[in-house]
């Protein structure tokens, strides 16, 4: 109960933050919607429907990682992070709670997003919406993580989009995959075992990221 | 409850610390000076487990709660009020009766009437002394203080004055300084940086 607690004490923090400084968000808001936009433009009217579904994910990745490239903004900028370090709950407790704050900014995001993808491009399934679910934690999970080991190193604008965009390739491969072929429950199936895999080794190795 | 021995810390080539070699036992008070950049402030990120040494050994007989941090920065979120990042902090350092801890170190330091203020428009030593009060409200047993003088006024400057007389003794200090004369009469050992 003592870790969940903290768990939500710290995810209560970062959803409070935003409500205050609403930095982050409606970047993200205005980002994907205005990329679907060009995609829309951009797109010759008989495109495929994998193609259109894979301009869906990209702009969902891309919007994932402007929201991860801001997760630990506020912890760097007064050296918050070396106060939680010290504290002697389990770290990874910052971990969980920076994830749950990050998969309810992708939340509000694609709330816009898949609305607005339904009315450029074309109706969206139950496939899509349960793949996008299980896309939010892999991408929060893993993005959380690198996000951390960047915000400790000079060169965090670069180094979180080069480490983490060749990671989440699996994403887009099973996201696609599970909107747009005949057979969505084993990619769905495949997402969710990337989640279950990758969320694991996060939550393991993230005391490591944030200590020396 | 502190022993370094040869210890050192480089920064890629940089060498910050060289050969430092100190004790300090329970209840002692370690003045550490020396100008800008002696590593004064890597030196409490050793003892507070922040920063691994690159040369030599340092052990500290203290667990991370058991550890009150004050560095240059607050260690506070610019954007909760000063209650309630304390309150966070309390939470995560298990702090008992945490709210009457809260209110008492509030009070102490006189920050009362600015509990539900944002830290971004506290003034520079309004948040020193919220930091002040997030490095003692888990009641440590051992303090790095960084410091701690910096940015505060007369009055709060005396309110520290008190509180370290209150705690001396009991309690373990490393504190490092620019104005040592402030708290020269409390130290047991001094360690100068060069």
């Amino acid at each position: 109960m003592t870790y969940l607690g903290d768990v939500f004490a710290l995810a209560r923090k970062d959803l409070l933050l935003e409500l205050r400084s609403r930095d982050t968000v409606p970047a993200m808001l205005l980002f994907v919607v205005s990329t679907l936009v060009v995609f829309h433009f951009a797109l010759p009217s008989e495109a495929s429907a994998t193609a259109e579904t894979g301009l869906l994910w990209v702009a969902l990745l891309f919007t994932a990682l402007l929201g991860l490239v801001r997760a630990f903004v506020a912890e760097r900028e007064e050296r918050v992070l070396d106060g939680l370090v010290l504290a002697p709950c389990d770290r990874s407790a910052i971990w969980l709670g920076k994830v749950i704050g990050v998969v309810a900014f992708l939340v509000a995001a694609e709330v816009v997003a898949l609305p607005a993808y339904a009315l450029f491009f074309r109706p969206v399934g139950w496939e899509l919406v349960a793949a996008v679910a299980l896309a939010d934690l892999g991408l929060a999970a893993v993005g959380t993580l690198l996000a951390a080991m960047a915000a400790a190193g000079r060169a965090r604008e670069l180094l979180l989009p080069v480490l983490f965009l060749p990671l989440v390739i699996p994403i887009v491969v099973g996201g696609v995959g599970a909107s747009a072929t005949d057979d969505p429950g084993r990619y769905l199936a495949f997402l969710g075992l990337y989640d279950a895999v990758f969320a694991i080794l996060s939550w393991a190795s993230f005391e490591y990221v944030v200590t020396e | 409850m502190i022993t370094a021995r040869r210890l050192g810390r480089d920064f890629g080539l940089k060498r910050v610390l060289r050969d430092v070699d100190f004790e300090v036992p329970h209840g002692g008070f370690l003045l550490v000076t020396g100008p800008n950049g002696s590593g004064k402030s890597t030196l409490l990120s050793l003892c507070a487990g922040l920063l691994a040494p690159t040369a030599g050994e340092l052990a500290v007989e203290a667990d991370r709660g058991e550890i009150g941090y004050l560095a240059h920065e607050p260690l506070v979120y610019r954007e909760l009020t000063a209650l309630e990042n304390l309150d966070l902090y309390g939470r995560l350092y298990r702090v008992p009766e945490r709210r009457e801890r809260i209110g008492m170190l509030l009070e102490r330091f006189g920050l009362w009437e600015a509990r539900r203020e944002r830290v971004a428009s506290l003034s520079r030593g309004t948040a020193q002394r919220l930091a002040l009060c997030r490095a003692l409200l888990h009641d440590p047993r051992l303090l790095l203080l960084d410091e701690p003088y910096s940015g505060l006024d007369h009055a709060g400057a005396r309110l520290l004055d008190d509180e370290l007389d209150s705690l001396v003794g009991e309690r373990t200090f490393v504190v490092a300084t620019h104005a040592p004369q402030r708290v020269e009469a409390l130290a047991t050992a001094a360690l100068s940086l060069a």
